[in-house]
């Protein structure tokens, strides 16, 4: 291919065709500050609408500054990054951009994890020159159950509406209206609520300022561990493990799981749980479906559904239910890992420990802000009293470390409190994409042939590409395991499965890129895709230290239905652990 | 807002617009300016329509409605009153002449009067200077107005 050689402040480089300014500077260690761009390359996924000027530098011959994010290199250029005129440019600009944005740093929700206010301290911005008594735009706050949105607080950066139409291809959101009045919003600038969103949150994790936030629940989480008259208890998710310690300065990659579980008991947790059991319950619930589904198929039964669809996203969930109403019936009647936790806790656990399960407050730590939907909906009360009472994100997990004053990185590792806190490996991999069904395969394979696995790693259902598939042998019966993350991929999946063109057994569907660890409830990646990839490495390097790594043998998973569930699909298991799901198409 | 249900008939007029421009995404400003002229104004129900045929989430079409002025969202009056506020008639006095005729219609720009006989918009030269400050309604351009005149003039109209 030919290259193409430039000046770029003084350095010589030499780039591909098509390379940006912005992408070859940064190859040369040069940081051009920029907002509304971003690129999490390992994943696909890139926002570049060219909107900010930020990025701008000077490019000799050329009249007016380049956005560095949109220009491509051409032979014999010279570019400039940081001449005064340039610098005067990026501060003007972010002015301006700050002139009708609100001053509550303080309060906001993204105090010390905004792009803007790091970009402003960046750019020395002491003062906004020119716009005294500027208007300052006033629009109606939403609030759902997951999702907040202040458009106030919108610098059209557009981020969230690539995450939201490209690459989930939800088409929830969208730029509405011009000029001052501009800003991001659903159709007709109704509630999130009344719209197709799935609550994948996406858009909250790559929004650069807080016009898009979570809902926190850390008030109540405090109230509950005050009140004298409650058992609180806490499960947590297995990609908050692998992500939690970014919060406290370590570097991406990093597994915090005993010192999380030190952290949550010194919080004043009664018990900590791990949502890591309730994954092998999955397994056992949804393993048994796959394979009862699977032996009708071999039987000649043709109306089974297969593929069998996972069901832990609730974005997912959400996704099918709004778009697919035709196929509620295809995906796995397994509730998810989360809400079997809790329906587990609050019928198993507290008559174990002989209390009324409305004195018992079952709190989840999730990566996920779906979750929070999830675990308010109708069919997970019991007499109105939730399964699971509130779900938190890893950030607001870390918010309470910080708050009470714990010093997380000097913390000793403890381990999870039993029967609900013992896990197998296969359960920790269902934080990456891919895991979930190479949990079930562990288990489905040994049920199926009667034979016990040589290996239990599975490389080819591991990895980032956006949909992958993979046969793997049971003993002779070929099965066709497809993988999406993302909900834009998994939409392709679907309309290839409506169509007729694969013949897979088995999908799992997740709808955060990179699976759960890169959920919207995440320390915030900032664009950097290598963040994902590094999560992703220590989920596998947590299972593969697992003593146990196949569910079915989670010894406090066999007691389970030795004690209470029967077995898997029984009519106990049935009632406490499956779910159905409601047309929600417009 | 505009939640009036489209009849079939309606919807089946939406799906051949939609049919002339190929069901082309990228065609929509063309779509919605037919659909715009059948309708006289683009519903919330209009707009979901396109959507579906077009097959794109309606927050986009949304999205364009409220991007471009021309795009109405509110149903127009039996006659559709238009003010210039170009250079030369707001000079020769047009702020005044909109003024009555809000007072008169008891409307703001923009509205319907509550009989649904007219409708109020701006719009900026219509290349009559000559005659300012000027009033389109419908077709038929009113010049040299000033404000005493504009209870004659609608009082033409039924």
């Amino acid at each position: 291919m030919d290259k193409i050689k430039l000046t770029i402040d003084n350095n010589e480089i030499e780039v591909e065709k098509g390379v940006t300014i912005f992408q070859a500077a940064k190859r040369i260690g040069i940081d051009i500050p920029a907002l509304c761009y971003m690129n999490l390359e390992n994943l696909g996924v890139e926002n570049r609408p060219g909107g900010c000027r930020i990025c701008v530098v000077e490019v000799e011959g050329r009249r007016n500054l380049a956005p560095s994010c949109s220009t491509v290199c051409t032979p014999g250029m010279v570019v400039h990054t940081h001449t005064m005129r340039v610098i005067n440019a990026r501060r003007t600009v972010l002015e301006l951009i700050l002139s009708d944005h609100p001053k509550d740093c303080l309060v906001c929700s993204k105090n010390g994890r905004c792009e803007l206010q790091s970009l402003a301290a960046r750019l020395g911005i002491r003062e906004i020159h020119s716009v005294e008594n500027a208007a300052v735009s006033t629009y109606k706050k939403d609030s759902s159950p997951s999702l907040k949105r202040d458009m106030d607080k919108c610098v059209m950066c557009r981020r969230c509406e690539t995450m939201c139409n490209e690459v989930q291809t939800v088409g929830a959101l969208s730029a509405i209206n011009r000029g001052f009045n501009a800003v991001v919003a659903p159709a007709f600038e109704q509630r999130l609520v009344d719209s197709n969103c799935t609550f994948c949150g996406q858009c909250v994790a790559v929004c650069p300022t807080g016009a898009l936030t979570e809902v926190d629940h850390t008030p109540k989480i405090i109230s509950a561990l005050m009140d004298p008259s409650k058992k609180v208890i806490v499960q947590t998710a297995p990609a908050v493990r692998a992500a939690l310690g970014e919060e406290f300065g370590m570097a991406p990659g990093t597994l915090v799981t005993g010192k999380m579980v030190s952290a949550l008991r010194r919080l004043g947790f009664d018990k900590v749980f791990d949502t890591d059991f309730a994954a092998d319950l999955t397994i056992m619930e949804e393993g048994t479906e796959l394979l009862d589904r699977l032996g009708r198929f071999l039987g000649g039964d043709k109306d089974v559904k297969l593929p069998i669809l996972t069901s832990c996203c609730p974005a997912w969930v959400n996704f099918i239910e709004h778009n697919y109403p035709d196929m509620l019936d295809v995906p796995s009647s397994a509730k998810s890992p989360q809400q079997m936790f809790g329906a587990i806790a609050k019928t198993y656990f507290a008559d174990k420990m002989g209390i009324d399960r409305k004195d018992l407050v079952v709190v989840s730590v999730m990566p996920c802000l779906a979750k929070k939907y999830e675990c308010q909906r109708e069919e997970f009360l019991v007499d109105g009293n939730p399964d699971v009472d509130y779900s938190i994100s890893t950030r607001e997990l870390a918010s309470l470390i910080k708050e009470a004053n714990i010093d997380f990185n000097s913390l000793p590792d403890e381990d999870f409190d039993a029967p609900l806190g013992e896990s197998t490996g296969a359960a920790v991999i269902f934080g990456a994409t891919g895991g979930v069904i190479e949990a079930a395969v562990r288990t489905a394979y040994e049920i199926f042939t009667g034979k016990k696995l040589d290996k239990v790693d599975f490389k080819e259902l591991r990895g980032l590409e956006g949909i992958r598939h993979a046969t793997i042998d049971f003993n002779g019966t070929k099965i066709n395991i497809g993988i999406a993350h993302t909900l834009g991929n998994a939409r392709k999946l679907l309309d290839g499965i409506r169509a007729g063109m694969y013949n897979f057994h088995a999908i799992e569907i997740m709808a955060c890129p990179g699976g759960c660890i890169g959920g919207a409830g995440q320390p915030f990646h900032h664009g950097d895709g290598s963040v994902i990839q590094a999560r992703m490495e220590a989920i596998y390097r947590e299972d593969s230290g697992k003593k146990i790594r196949k569910s079915h043998e989670n010894p406090y998973i066999i007691k389970l239905y030795e004690e209470f569930l029967g077995h898997p699909m029984s009519e106990k298991a049935h009632h406490l652990l499956h779910t159905c799901y409601f047309d929600k198409h417009d | 807002m505009n939640d009036i249900q489209l009849n079939k008939c309606q919807k089946d007029k939406i799906a051949e617009i939609c049919g002339e421009f190929g069901n082309d995404a990228g065609e929509l400003i063309n779509v919605l300016h037919k659909c715009q002229g059948y309708f006289g104004y683009l519903s919330e129900e209009v707009q979901r329509e396109i959507a579906r045929c077009l097959s794109i989430p309606v927050s986009k079409v949304y999205g364009v409605v409220t991007f471009y002025s021309f795009f109405t969202m509110k149903p127009k009056g039996k006659h559709s009153i238009s003010v210039c506020l170009g250079t030369a008639c707001y000079v020769r006095g047009a702020e005044a002449i909109l003024e009555e005729l809000k007072k008169q219609l008891k409307i703001e720009v923009g509205d319907v009067t509550e009989d649904g006989r007219f409708s109020l918009e701006c719009l900026r030269c219509v290349g009559a200077c000559g005659l300012a400050p000027v009033m389109l309604i419908d077709d038929k351009v009113y010049g040299r107005l000033d404000s005493s005149m504009v209870s004659g003039i609608l009082a033409q109209y039924d």
